[in-house]
């Protein structure tokens, strides 16, 4: 089953690749992955979508938490919770299908961000299973590329985030 | 070192002042091309640096050390082969929760990533082995990464943390500006344990009629044996110690039972099996020790404390859970037990002498298979001997095999820190190397090296540290002329269709240690046995003793993999096919 978990972590070298490596290590496949930095520059928010067992589940969850660079993760699979996607559609259409192929667009709230003789270039952003809808919606107008940018969530719970406080640095010892 | 604050100096200067800081008195390691700056730096320092030969045994040896103290190990490789050689010691001690920093050198920053002489993705290769991994990239943030390094592998779940530093690093000169204080904000250390969830155990242990103490390696590494007895005893429990934590409740105790699990012995695997209360300490719930997990404690209710969080319902899904460390969780535990006790102890007095009648029938039914021979030394008459020398005070390492598992049935260990093996990787050659540190931790100790023949074979170049640091290690080969564990699996799984298990041609053990100057001896009649390993202990400096033993010996009671543990085998059956 595909589980959702949102992670945050520090924006440091080989942070990105623990948390996958989690995952990697007991031969789950990533659905899809997205990372950005946060109002914090030096943390970011990952979102992974992956096919993990339902029994493991938690366990790919504290062991994600376990990490040294992540301060959260968070299981968003049954939590309330938003999830969106981004694609861009190049839809290749004749001339008599263009303005269909545009009413189509403005159903699925899809933004024209390309146009020229070939078709359109369109933006949508939704949850993903509608995406998948109005992808089959343009593929039926012509040949059609896809580039997704993969599931963005967003817990709707507040979530108390415990960070570890500092601890002292062993003093210099005299020998 | 003296220094000073602000006091220019190089980056090798400043990890040595910095491992200073840390207690670090001795690390084992092996030079190579980029590590030269800081070897250079190690001449004017105090901290003592064992040269082994090969980065793997640097890695067990401080292993052994770690293991001996509870200290953090300290191990150093140079860039490239040094690193990877160091892979299996990383993983070893991942897998056995031991503290342990490694630090590597790494080709010049500028040329990381161009495939330079000796240049390996160190950091990319251990991250899967280690608890965490750094790379050092400027001279300012070395001290800071460096307490960080002994931090996290020292706190909470003990473990691995590698650190690795370009040649520039360490050549780099600035003014060392000292570390106040640790901040890793994602770093989570449970320690407390859930105090509601504490008095529910507690009542637990009152009312079970047949509790039975699961103690596992946790115990050893949070100090926690004095807590654990104090438990034991005040609310009389009986108790196994795992293979990780064999010491932690002493083997002599009246309430010790024996290590559970595939070679455990029958007392322990049918008290876990009967139970109704299993109180798990500081352990994983690990398969050779549970067998098949459907069966395992099949009636029991779970209390489970361990300080990693992931542990807790990995295996098996616990009716307490409590995470904390399991020396604080067991001090708050004893606590409340005591309050409990006056109005809670009589009510079970009877259903819990029974408990006791059985388990103590159970033990006299089938204890463990000391029989001697006359005309051969069985491995067991050889472990019988040592535990007899050692009286339970001795810290004996071992290899993995056959004498791993008679050495952890047979010798007593009255003390934690006394046994130590590898438990969760099983590397071969772990005996020797791992000796060499814990000896040098504890100079004051007699240490036993017990290793198969195979076992041995890996690790025969830290003869040569051993004899050139004059390490007074008793080096007990026993040996059976092959891989023991090996031939009993292909004997009894297999069909006895022996493959690859033959070891003929083992070195001429006197010959082999007068070669690296100190005393060897071979005996294969019981009747020299018990004069011979006096003899060996008589003796100032090292000495290798080399056993032959009975060959086709096999480790019983056995669980077959993937069995539950009641179904044990206690001798030579019909061999089946897997």
């Amino acid at each position: 089953m595909l589980q959702t978990i949102s992670t945050l972590l520090e924006n440091k070298p080989g942070a990105l690749l623990r948390v996958t490596g989690v995952l990697s290590a007991r031969g789950y496949n990533i659905e899809s992955l997205t990372v950005a930095k946060t109002l914090d520059p030096e943390l970011s928010r990952m979102t992974i979508v992956v096919d993990v067992e339902e029994r493991i589940r938690t366990q790919v969850v504290k062991q994600i938490n376990k990490l040294v660079n992540v301060l959260q993760a968070t299981d968003l699979t049954d939590a309330p919770a938003v999830i969106r996607e981004i694609v861009l559609v190049r839809v290749r259409c004749t001339q008599e299908s263009r303005t269909t192929v545009l009413k189509e667009a403005e159903i699925f709230h899809a933004r024209v961000v390309d146009s020229s003789v070939e078709g359109f270039a369109i933006e949508a952003t939704g949850e993903p299973d509608k995406l998948d809808e109005f992808i089959e919606v343009m593929r039926s107008y012509g040949e059609t590329e896809v580039s997704r940018s993969g599931a963005v969530a967003m817990s709707l719970e507040g979530r108390k985030l415990r960070l570890q406080p500092p601890v002292p640095a062993p003093a210099a010892q005299t020998i | 070192m003296q220094t000073e604050t602000g006091k220019l100096m190089n980056g090798a200067e400043i990890l040595l002042e910095c491992l200073a800081r840390e207690g670090v008195d001795c690390f084992f390691g092996y030079p190579g091309g980029v590590t030269l700056p800081f070897y250079d730096a190690l001449v004017d320092s105090h901290i003592r640096h064992i040269l082994v030969r090969h980065e793997e045994n640097a890695c067990f040896a401080a292993e052994g050390y770690a293991r001996a103290t509870g200290k953090v190990g300290v191990c150093c490789a140079t860039s490239g082969p040094g690193a990877t050689n160091l892979i299996t010691g990383l993983v070893d001690s991942m897998m056995d929760s031991i503290p342990i920093v490694a630090i590597t050198g790494q080709v010049h920053s500028k040329l990381i990533g161009s495939d330079a002489f000796q240049e390996a993705d160190t950091f990319g290769i251990t991250r899967p082995a280690t608890k965490h991994n750094f790379m050092v990239k400027t001279l300012q943030e070395l001290p800071k990464i460096v307490h960080e390094a002994f931090y996290i592998a020292a706190s909470g779940r003990p473990g691995p943390v590698l650190v690795d530093i370009p040649k520039d690093v360490f050549q780099a000169r600035g003014h060392y500006v000292p570390v106040d204080t640790i901040h890793l904000p994602g770093y989570k250390v449970f320690t407390e344990g859930h105090t509601g969830q504490i008095r529910r155990a507690a009542q637990l242990i009152w009312e079970a009629e047949k509790p039975f103490v699961y103690a596992g390696g946790g115990i050893i590494a949070a100090g926690a044996s004095p807590e654990l007895t104090e438990l034991v005893e005040m609310a009389d429990l009986p108790a196994v110690c795992t293979l990780m934590a064999l010491g932690g409740l002493s083997s002599s105790h009246p309430n010790f039972i024996s290590m559970p699990g595939m070679h455990g012995s029958y007392a322990a695997n049918m008290g876990m099996t009967d139970c109704d209360l299993l109180i798990a300490l500081g352990t994983r719930f690990d398969d050779r020790v549970t067998g098949q997990l459907q069966s395992f404690a099949r009636h029991a209710r779970v209390i489970h404390v361990d300080i990693d969080p992931a542990e807790i319902g990995k295996n098996r899904i616990p009716d307490i859970p409590i995470v904390g460390d399991v020396k604080r969780v067991l001090q708050k535990l004893n606590k409340v037990m005591q309050e409990l006790e006056a109005e809670f102890k009589p009510k079970k007095a009877e259903a819990r002498r029974k408990w006791w009648t059985q388990i103590r029938s159970w033990k006299d039914e089938r204890p463990y298979d000391r029989s001697r021979a006359e005309n051969e030394i069985k491995p067991q008459h050889l472990m019988d001997e040592i535990d007899r020398l050692s009286g339970g005070q001795a810290i004996v390492t071992s290899d993995v095999g056959q004498h791993q598992m008679w050495a952890a049935q047979l010798i007593r260990f009255n003390e934690p820190r006394l046994w130590i093996n590898s438990g969760g990787l099983g590397a071969m050659g772990f005996g020797l190397p791992s000796a060499l540190g814990a000896q040098m931790a504890r100079p004051d100790k007699l240490v036993f090296a017990i290793c198969g023949d195979g076992g041995f074979q890996m690790s025969i170049p830290e003869l040569s540290t051993v004899a050139s640091n004059g390490l007074p290690i008793k080096i007990i080969v026993m040996n059976n002329g092959c891989l023991g564990m090996i031939r009993q699996w292909q004997e009894l799984f297999y069909n006895n269709r022996l493959s690859s298990c033959d070891l003929d041609s083992f070195p001429d053990a006197e010959k082999l240690a007068g070669a690296y100057g100190f005393k060897g001896r071979t005996i294969d009649k019981p009747w020299q046995l018990a004069q011979a390993l006096e003899e060996a202990i008589k003796e100032p400096g090292p000495y290798l003793l080399n056993v032959r033993v009975t060959r086709e010996e096999n480790v019983y009671p056995m669980v077959p993999a993937g069995a539950s543990i009641q179904e044990m085998v206690f001798g030579p059956v019909q061999p089946v096919a897997v």
